[in-house]
Order: structure tokens, then C-alpha cells, then sequence
């Protein structure tokens, strides 16, 4: 398993990706209340990017309603702790199943009968659009007037139940991340991986070479799925409210791709790149205009485009691979120099 | 026994007949070779072996059992591997990812399968590119890794798509000894071919399609020699 993680990983890419999970643990002593929660954002986007990529980057498979799966598993365990005071940690394999479930549907309908492309994205669309107009009329969960977590002041931090300060929920979700950074690292390097990307590179080809498809592309809308549930258990018991407008919004499914696109589709580091500049510019530009006393509404949605045009322009991989090559991390060889012998 | 049985096969496109009636048979360890104009039916003819198309009537038997109608990943998965004529490599990976895929259908573990991969590349002269992804490369090379990446898959029939077309005489040279060497492994091929260099070096047996049906079969040196064979594909000025 060791051997599996590291085998092949240059060393200087170890001491770097050291470098900087110390500087994340490091992180709480050194940054204000704000810069905490500017950070619990950033990771949270690069954790719903780094599992939204598990389906579009590793399998190809367009998804633009990865909120489902957010607020399947923020509402599943969001209504086991309000109504039978079932702590988030239990209610996460209730949320996974969830979420897996609705994605294993959706899978199974789209690829069973040849949905592929763009027509697939408008149909992940679809159901998040249904999901939020069922949570509507849910009244179990409240129904449009939200659902609410019991919330006091908290002294001390209770990660059983995750009541308790920012610094909590920014180490939990580091550890998600760390965990999903991971998993996604072995992924992969495995057979699965493997025949992920081929299908995302060619479909038919993929099949010619004995890859059943239609299993290999389940399985990704399964992982995916899965590992997104576990963000909408950390939005409700971080945020505390759910609304069905908010959080199946079809927005909060394009600002968990807008991570990976920028910092690089199909790219392990590309999600936590993405997250880190869309999320932590935007906070930077909200900051300086604040303090010039301006106020624009929807600076922040003109500043995700602008930044989504120009990389797309400059660098349409994303910003991870050239930055790979410029740290030589990338095994990959330009064409070779020397003339066929 | 025959290795691959075709019987009686038709396919139609709406109204186009583009395989009619065809019946052959493949030897265990034969380079059996299909030839004959453009728009003939070769490559249908591959894709219904292949398990792309169904074939509208007649039955293939792949060692002893009926394989159409097949989807193409199990017809892989039973040891028929095939190449495209257009070739299709999956361009952002890298070479050796690429035959990595074909490897790891039998080996399960990834050290095992990259050590297999290694050896086909090794076999079609592309190790030194390993690492190069498989988009940057020319023509010929693309060409020895779509037959590098069927061959990762371990087959026991492996199905060519004029893996010469577009080659320089040097280099289509160099991939008939590669492809002599496979079958002296013990390897059965089955190719699509217009280079009648290549055909007439390679083929154990050669089988004519005209408009969709066959109009000889043999030994390469005798069919060449067919009145039909010379009037619908050589050309009178081959004689």
C-alpha cells in the first residue's frame, strides 16, 4: 500500500507537498478569525474540486450538478442530528449512501441508454433542478423555510457532534482534503484510473481494448458522488441553515468546477490550485474595494469570469501543468530532439 | 479447427449492402490477409468481427464460439485485438500509459502490467518514447502503438486495419518483420492491407472482397494471378 503510494513519486515532489501541508497545519496560529475563514472556504472548494475531477477530469463525464450530492449529504445528516440527535460522523455513511444512490441513478440512466456529453451535463442539471423544487415542498426538512441546526456559543469544540469554533472545522476539512488528495493519488495509479482515462480519451478505443464502459463509468459517478457527500455534512454543520434555493442552487454546482478548470481538469493538484486563487482573489479584491469603500454587487461573480476567460485563453490545461513542468513534476517528455535511428 | 469462422455474413447500411455472403475461415497461426478496392468492405467486415456492428445475417465463431453480435469489449476480452484504421490513440496520455491500459485487461496490479506494457514496447521499437505523450507523435509511431496497445491485451487473434497505409517503404519493412516476428510467437493476424508489398510477404492466405463479396480466396501467389482479382483490384497493368 506504502509502496503503491510512493512508489515512482519524485522526492522533491514529497518535500513540497510537505511543505505545504505544514504550512496548512501551521496555518490557525498565524492567520485572524477572517483569514480562517477565507481558508475554510478555500478547502472546501478544493475538496468538491477534487472529487467533482474524480468524474469529469479522471472519466470525462461532464458533470454541472454536483450540488446534488452537497446537499443530499448536508441534508441527510443535517435532519438525522435536528430530529434524532444522530451526530454527523454516523450520519456521514447515510449521507455517502445517499448521494451514491441518486448518482448511481443518474449514471445508469444517461449511460445505459447513450446520454453523452452535453446532453449528460443538462441532465446532472435536471436533477439538482428537481431536487431543489422536491426540498421545496420536503416538509420533513422544513421545506422551503430551511432547516436549521440548534447553534449556541461555543466555549469548546465537540468534534463529535461538530459543534464548536472555525479552527475545528478548518482542521476537519483539511483532513478531508488530505484524505480525498490522497485517494485520488491512488485512484490513479490504479487499474480503475487507468481505464477512467481512457475512456475520457476515447471512448470507443477504450472499449476495443476490453474496458466495459458503462461499469468503468458507473463506478466514477459513484466515487464521485460519494466523495462529495461528506462536503454537505461539513456545509450543514459549519453554515448551520440549509435552504433548497441556496444549496441546490445550480451556482453552487458551477463554483465547484470553477476550482478545477482553472487550476487544471484531470490534474491531482489542479482543484486546491484552482481553489486557492479563484477563492482567495476573490476574498483579496472583496477586501481592497471594502476598504476603498466601495460596494459592488456581483464584484465577485465578474472576478470568477474574467479569471475563467483568461485562463482559458492563456492557458487552456489550466494553470497545473505548466507549473508541473516548472517544478519537474511532470514525467512526461517533449517530443524527442534526435532524429529515428 | 479454424481459429475464426466466418459464415454466411451480410451487413446492410439502410440500403447499402456492405458485406454480402461472406464466408472464410482463419487457421490457428495464419497471416490471413484481406484485400481488395476501397469501399469493398474490409473494414466492415473487421468492425462485424470486432463487435462494433452485428451483422445483419450469417454467424462468426471465435474458437468454437459465436462471437457477433458481441459488444467489442468482450470480444477483447475473449482474445481478439484490433487496430484502427484511423488510429486512435488516447492522445494526453503518455506511450507507455496508453499500452498500459491494453496491459492492465490481464494484469490486474499496475507493477505487473507496466512491466508487461514494457515489453510490448520494447517488441514495437517505441521504448525510448515511452514517455512522450502519445499525441506528438508522427505517423508511423502512432501506428506501432495502436498495434502495441491490442497487442497489451494479449490476444490470440490480433485484427490489422492497413497499419501500412501511409508508411515509407523502410518503415513498412520494418513493421512486416515486426508483425512475422508476432506470429512466429504464435500469433494469428488477420489484416486489412493495400500495400501488396507487405501482402504478398506477410499473408498465408489471401482473401479478395469486391463490392462486398468475395470474389477469391487462396494462396497470396495464386490470387494475384485471378482474372477477377486483377481486373477489379490490381489493375490489367500489374500482369
Amino acid at each position: 500500500m506504502m509502496d503503491l503510494l510512493l512508489h515512482g513519486v519524485p522526492r522533491h515532489a514529497l518535500v513540497l507537498l510537505g511543505l505545504v501541508l505544514a504550512a496548512l497545519i501551521a496555518a490557525p496560529w498565524f492567520a485572524n478569525d477572517y483569514l480562517l475563514t477565507v481558508l475554510i472556504v478555500i478547502l472546501y472548494f478544493a475538496y468538491t474540486g477534487i472529487a467533482w475531477n474524480v468524474m469529469m477530469g479522471f472519466a470525462g463525464q461532464l458533470s454541472l450538478g454536483h450540488a446534488l450530492y452537497v446537499g443530499l449529504g448536508a441534508y441527510a445528516t443535517a435532519a438525522l442530528y435536528v430530529h434524532f440527535g444522530i451526530g454527523p460522523w454516523v450520519g456521514m455513511p447515510v449521507a455517502i449512501f445517499i448521494s451514491v444512490a441518486s448518482g448511481v441513478v443518474i449514471g445508469f440512466l444517461a449511460f445505459r441508454f447513450g446520454v453523452a456529453g452535453v446532453y449528460f451535463a443538462i441532465l446532472t442539471i435536471a436533477f439538482c433542478e428537481f431536487a431543489r423544487v422536491g426540498f421545496d415542498h420536503f416538509g420533513w426538512v422544513s421545506g422551503s423555510s430551511g432547516l436549521f441546526l440548534p447553534v449556541s456559543n461555543y466555549t469548546r469544540n465537540d468534534l463529535v457532534n461538530l459543534r464548536g469554533q472555525p479552527v475545528m472545522f478548518y482542521y476537519v476539512i483539511l483532513a478531508l482534503t488530505a484524505v480525498a488528495f490522497v485517494l485520488c493519488h491512488l485512484l490513479l495509479r490504479s487499474r480503475v484510473g487507468y481505464f477512467w482515462q481512457a475512456i475520457r480519451e476515447d471512448e470507443v478505443a477504450a472499449r476495443s481494448l476490453g474496458i466495459n464502459t458503462f461499469r468503468y463509468k458507473m463506478i466514477a459517478i459513484a466515487v464521485s458522488s460519494g466523495m462529495t457527500a461528506p462536503a454537505g455534512v461539513f456545509y450543514a454543520f459549519y453554515y448551520n441553515n440549509l435552504f433548497p434555493e441556496q444549496t441546490f442552487h445550480i451556482l453552487r454546482s458551477i463554483e465547484i468546477i470553477l476550482g478545477p478548470i482553472i487550476g487544471g481538469v484531470g490534474t491531482l493538484f489542479g482543484p486546491i490550485i484552482g481553489a486557492f486563487l479563484i477563492t482567495g482573489l476573490a476574498e483579496v479584491l472583496q477586501e481592497f474595494l471594502t476598504a476603498y469603500g466601495l460596494d459592488i454587487p456581483g464584484v465577485k461573480r465578474v472576478f470568477y469570469g474574467v479569471c475563467l476567460l483568461l485562463v482559458i485563453m492563456a492557458l487552456p490545461h489550466g494553470i497545473w501543468p505548466p507549473l508541473a513542468r516548472l517544478l519537474r513534476l511532470d514525467k512526461r517528455q517533449e517530443k524527442s530532439k534526435e532524429p529515428e535511428a | 479447427m479454424a481459429m475464426l469462422e466466418v459464415a454466411g455474413v451480410s451487413k446492410n447500411f439502410s440500403g447499402l449492402r456492405a458485406v454480402a455472403d461472406v464466408s472464410f475461415s482463419v487457421p490457428e497461426g495464419a497471416i490471413f490477409a484481406v484485400i481488395g478496392p476501397n469501399g469493398a468492405g474490409k473494414t466492415t467486415m473487421f468492425n462485424l468481427i470486432a463487435g462494433m456492428f452485428a451483422p445483419n445475417r450469417g454467424t462468426i465463431t471465435f474458437q468454437g464460439e459465436r462471437i457477433d453480435g458481441h459488444p467489442p469489449d468482450e470480444v477483447c476480452r475473449r482474445g481478439i485485438g484490433r487496430t484502427f484504421q484511423i488510429v486512435r490513440p488516447f492522445p494526453a496520455l503518455t506511450v507507455e500509459d496508453n499500452v498500459m491500459v491494453g496491459a492492465l485487461l490481464r494484469h490486474s496490479d499496475p507493477r505487473q502490467a507496466m512491466a508487461r506494457a514494457h515489453d510490448v514496447l520494447r517488441r514495437l521499437d517505441l521504448y525510448d518514447k515511452r514517455l512522450q505523450a502519445a499525441g506528438s507523435l508522427t505517423l508511423p509511431d502512432r501506428k506501432r502503438l495502436e498495434v502495441a496497445r491490442s497487442l497489451a491485451t494479449e490476444p490470440k487473434l490480433l485484427l490489422l486495419d492497413e497499419v501500412m497505409a501511409g508508411l515509407r517503404p523502410t518503415e513498412t519493412d520494418r513493421m512486416v518483420a515486426i508483425l512475422r516476428d508476432l506470429n512466429a510467437g504464435g500469433l494469428t493476424i488477420l489484416l486489412i492491407e493495400h500495400v501488396m508489398r507487405a501482402v504478398m510477404s506477410l499473408a498465408t492466405r489471401v482473401l479478395v472482397l469486391h463490392h462486398g463479396a468475395a470474389i477469391a480466396e487462396g494462396l497470396p501467389a495464386d490470387v494475384v494471378r485471378e482474372p477477377a482479382v486483377v481486373q477489379s483490384y490490381l489493375g490489367a497493368e500489374a500482369l
